[in-house]
């Protein structure tokens, strides 16, 4: 038992000035009918290296998705991270810290989550963003909710655009509350059909650019209408990089922004860990869920950092509190910070822009293959596409050929009654000769 | 900004010089170094990634593409390096020494769990890749569960609540949707909950929508049960109790309040925080429990990594299994299935809490601490964690005031502020000067029940040698407390990065992000 350093006759010691004869006479208040003498079934201590097999076997019988050409997307990027990021983020000082309560002993954490609140105020055009929240759908949970509070009314207007995972999401946790939701009916150009839907019992309208079929859109008149109407505009992101390229949705007229920080310094990780950006509006800061840091002085005069505006948070209003979050994904938020370091505004713009290219490449060889329909009329690094067959039948064959074709639409939302749309999501990871043994083996595999 | 570069401190507007340590000329302190922020460097246009040059502009973008500056500068890769590695020497960290935040569970982080959750089979695969694909990771899935459903005792369990409070969330929400199933849940609109229990736990029931009802606490630091009987009726959706408790004691009467809360037709949910205490000695299924979450990053070691991320499965008993949130792994006829809607057997689930399947980087990291330890380990885990509280607790109880002196604590130590009396110093200052003896200091003024409670959880990776290390240092810092010696404490602590943060100032006049000096030309060349 490698990890636990006392000895035997550091027990006895340690009993004696307790006082106690024996370990027992430690669980004492737990009642006899509930202490368990043996061990519970399951295998005994294991070594480094037994565990190391074990684990490596169960990872052998996955697929990685940089072993072969990969084009999944709908809410998770295959990005490359550079090694310095999971280098430093590995720094005893920065894994094996906790939430810095302590702020004259944490301002390593502090000063890096301040950074990264203010790369994600300037990249989402937001005057104010938090120091992060679980994920992408998660924050647009919270940010529906944000809104009811913020305008005193029950009802978000959801486009059809807005993937369906981070809809049900949100709806999952709103409804519980008596929030009611309008999701409008799933469509490759969905977003501007959301304005007829505004009401004026409307709190928010959550809109999503690109959206789940990769459709970009310039949401701007959606918010002048939601500003007419009372309501508020929140912007959903799955892509983060894409903000490097596109119209921010702070330009646009968002109040909320609600994104996915994977893309930028996080790996795949099968769906988790992620990191939600939360931006808004400057005189929402005080209904904003989650850790916010803000810049102080010390006793000297310094300048430091320290959490922040922490009475709206749990551990001082209990249950009046703007959300029930004590944490936030602090290392997940660490590794955007610093690949958004090494990226830099320049690096950041080429990136975004190769990302766009490579799918109008991938799009391009896809669209010379006859009975493949280009559904996206403009994306950034992902589009939608009608093939002749059934989408998920058709990625299961292409799995067998080594190719991860993309994500069919049927495995977000059956019931919308797309079949035969799948999801293609090119990176700067796809390489050119990945494009082609897709549209080769797409071609064949329709062919059939 | 370049100025604010070569004078070294960027932003020190009152800095005044203080006796304490010698001034330097540049501010620097031996080996540490004040580093400014990164929008303070000159990396305006800089980048410190190597990318193919694209092949031109996004016309087909048209007025959708962005044009003014973004305001992110660059670095090259040593100047990452070295801001990030100067930031990380302002850290404590567990790795550093004994950090004894009580409720949090800061212990050892082993390094095989790391490179366990590097492998490219668990970090580099895609939450919607063919299931074919990823049987290796749901048969991943399938053994964590299995681990925790027999460490519990429960039937079942949902892995995808993203942290402890978000596992609240779920318990919550399955215990909902039970009485929605049953038809109670108009009537059953109240949670109770006691007075000690974390923030999460009322925070979370009015989130999801219920009238937090407070129960009381007797003097021996436990559930009052008389006070929970007479609060429990047709109205109660549920109770939340914490167990292991926040005061760091077994609630001896469990049986009776599982008894209680089950005859009122309500719920029991265990807040699962403190479960390294018990694990592998007591399964909260024994004891009544229908719903508890487990922190990952507590009991099985994923780290804190600065505040997250943690992961909070919450294991459920028979009653509540059918309303766990989508996905879940099964068997399938040909291997591992995932089931991702609420359709079929899996109609009654209440919903669904996150996009995907939650933290599969943390389950690769407790299922690697798992099986290290064994049945036999995590039985030790539980027991040593319980024996270096109480050595604390034996060895400070007569130089400080222990909170519930009478009979043992289980895997954390409370005392409060009684012995501190008539000294001027309080709970604060005293955590405060144990930074400068090189401590973080113990959770404070937490739970509210005890008068400037000081929390201590030790852990079961602390050596005997290590404790007493701690020990000592406490109890000097006792005796001098006592001896009268304020200044060591009310201007603590002198021997870090930066003195006391004015957190008043932060809050009433909230700076959230960094600004550009006015004149400043940001923009990328």
């Amino acid at each position: 038992m490698r990890y636990l350093p006392l000895t035997p006759d550091d027990r006895t010691a340690m009993l004696a000035a307790i006082g106690a004869k024996s370990i027992d006479d430690l669980f004492v208040d737990v009642p006899q009918a509930a202490r368990r003498d043996g061990f519970v079934d399951l295998p005994h201590v294991m070594g480094e290296l037994e565990v190391d097999r074990a684990l490596s076997a169960m990872a052998g019988r996955n697929v990685a998705a940089g072993s072969r050409p990969f084009f999944c997307g709908a809410g998770a990027y295959k990005h490359h991270v550079p090694a310095t990021v999971d280098h430093i983020i590995q720094r005893s000082e920065f894994l094996t810290s906790y939430t810095p309560y302590q702020p004259e002993i944490a301002q390593g954490t502090l000063q890096y989550l301040y950074e990264f609140q203010t790369q994600v105020a300037n990249l989402t055009g937001m005057p104010v963003a938090n120091a992060s929240l679980y994920d992408g759908s998660t924050a647009m949970a919270e940010g529906v909710l944000m809104a009811t509070r913020v305008t005193r009314r029950n009802k978000a207007v959801i486009s059809g655009g807005v993937h369906p995972h981070y809809v049900r999401a949100t709806e999952t946790v709103v409804h519980a509350v008596g929030v009611e939701t309008q999701a409008l009916a799933a469509a490759v150009d969905a977003e501007a059909a959301v304005i007829d839907a505004i009401g004026p019992d409307t709190a928010c309208v959550v809109v999503q650019t690109p959206n789940v079929f990769g459709t970009a859109t310039d949401v701007t008149k959606i918010a002048e209408a939601a500003h007419a109407a009372g309501a508020l505009l929140i912007v959903v992101v799955t892509e983060a990089v894409s903000m490097g390229l596109l119209k921010s949705p702070g330009e646009m007229g968002a109040d909320i922004v609600a994104a996915e920080g994977q893309s930028i310094g996080n790996a795949l990780n099968f769906g988790g860990p992620y990191v939600g950006l939360f931006a808004a509006r400057e005189k929402l800061i005080r209904q904003m869920p989650g850790r916010l840091t803000g810049e102080t002085v010390d006793a000297d005069g310094e300048r430091g950092f320290v959490l922040t505006l922490s009475t709206r948070e749990q551990h001082i209003r209990r249950d009046k509190a703007t959300s029930n979050i004590c944490t936030n994904s602090g290392l997940c938020t660490l590794a955007f910070t610093i690949h958004m370091s090494l990226l830099g505004e320049t690096g950041l713009r080429k990136l975004a822009l190769l990302n766009h290219e490579k799918a109008v490449a991938t799009r391009d060889a896809l669209a010379a293959i006859p009975g493949v329909e280009i559904l996206t009329p403009r994306f950034f690094n992902e589009f939608a596409v009608k093939l002749p067959k059934n989408a998920a039948e058709v990625v299961d064959q292409l799995a067998a050929h080594h190719v991860l074709a993309g994500v069919p639409y049927s495995r977000l939302a059956p019931e919308a009654g797309m079949d035969d749309v799948l999801l293609v999501a090119a990176t700067e990871t796809t390489l050119d000769p990945d494009i082609q043994i897709l549209a080769k083996s797409l071609t064949k595999v329709l062919g059939a | 900004m370049s100025t604010m570069n070569t004078v070294g401190r960027p932003t020190a507007p009152n800095a005044v010089d203080h006796d304490y340590k010698h001034p330097t000329l540049t501010g620097g302190r031996g080996l540490l170094q004040d580093e400014l922020l990164i929008f303070e460097s000159d990396g305006w246009g800089k980048t410190g990634v190597d990318l193919p040059d694209p092949k031109g502009a996004a016309s087909d973008l048209g007025d959708l593409v962005r044009k003014d500056p973004i305001g992110l500068p660059g670095l090259s890769e040593p100047e990452a390096m070295r801001h990030y590695v100067r930031l990380s020497q302002k850290n404590h960290a567990i790795d550093l020494a004994l950090y004894p935040l009580g409720s949090c569970t800061m212990k050892h982080n082993p390094r095989l769990n790391e490179k366990m959750a590097r492998l490219p089979g668990f970090s580099d695969i895609h939450p919607l890749q063919p299931i074919s694909t990823v049987q290796g990771a749901l048969e991943l899935m399938d053994q964590l569960s299995h681990w925790l459903k027999t460490l519990t005792g429960m039937p079942a369990v949902a892995l995808s609540p993203k942290a402890g409070a978000h596992g609240e969330l779920c318990g919550l929400m399955a215990i909902r949707a039970a009485h929605e199933a049953s038809g109670q849940h108009e009537q059953r609109r109240k949670v109770l909950v006691p007075t000690s229990a974390h923030g999460t736990n009322p925070a979370t029931a009015a989130f999801v929508g219920y009238t937090v009802v407070e129960v009381a606490q007797t003097g021996d630091g436990r559930v009052d049960v008389a006070d929970l009987a007479s609060k429990l009726g047709p109205d109660v959706a549920a109770i939340m109790v914490t167990n292991p408790n926040t005061c760091g004691l077994f609630e001896r009467d469990i049986l009776e309040i599982s008894r209680l809360t089950h005859e009122a037709g309500a719920y029991f949910y265990c807040d699962g925080a403190n479960f390294n205490a018990i694990v592998g000695r007591v399964r909260p299924g024994d004891l009544g429990v229908d719903a508890m979450h487990i922190n990952l990053h507590k009991t099985f070691s994923t780290p804190h990594g600065g505040g997250g991320p943690g992961a909070g499965p919450v294991v459920l008993s028979a009653a509540l299994a059918p309303f766990a949130p989508a996905p879940w792994v099964v068997h399938g006829s040909d291997g591992y299935e995932l089931i991702e809607r609420e359709e079929g057997d899996a109609a009654q689930a209440f919903g669904r809490l996150c996009a995907f399947q939650g933290q599969m980087g943390m389950y690769v990291r407790a299922l690697s601490y798992m099986m290290s330890h064994g049945a036999d380990g995590l039985r030790q885990v539980a027991e040593d964690a319980v024996l270096n509280a109480n050595y604390i607790k034996a060895r400070l109880s007569d130089v400080m005031s222990a909170a519930f002196p009478d009979g043992p604590c289980m895997h954390e130590a409370l005392f409060d502020d009684e012995w501190l009396k008539g000294t001027d110093i309080t709970t604060l200052d005293f955590a405060k000067a144990m930074i400068d003896e090189g401590f973080h200091p113990m959770t404070m003024y937490f739970p509210l029940v005890v008068h400037g409670a000081m929390l201590i959880e030790p852990t079961e990776t602390e050596s005997k040698a290590e404790l007493d290390r701690f020990i000592n240092a406490l109890r000097l810092l006792a005796e001098a407390a006592k001896a009268g010696e304020v200044e060591r404490f009310k201007g603590a602590p002198f021997h870090a990065p930066l003195r006391r943060l004015d957190e008043t100032r932060a809050a009433r006049t909230p700076v959230l992000r960094w600004t550009a000096p006015e004149g400043t030309n940001i923009a990328a060349e």
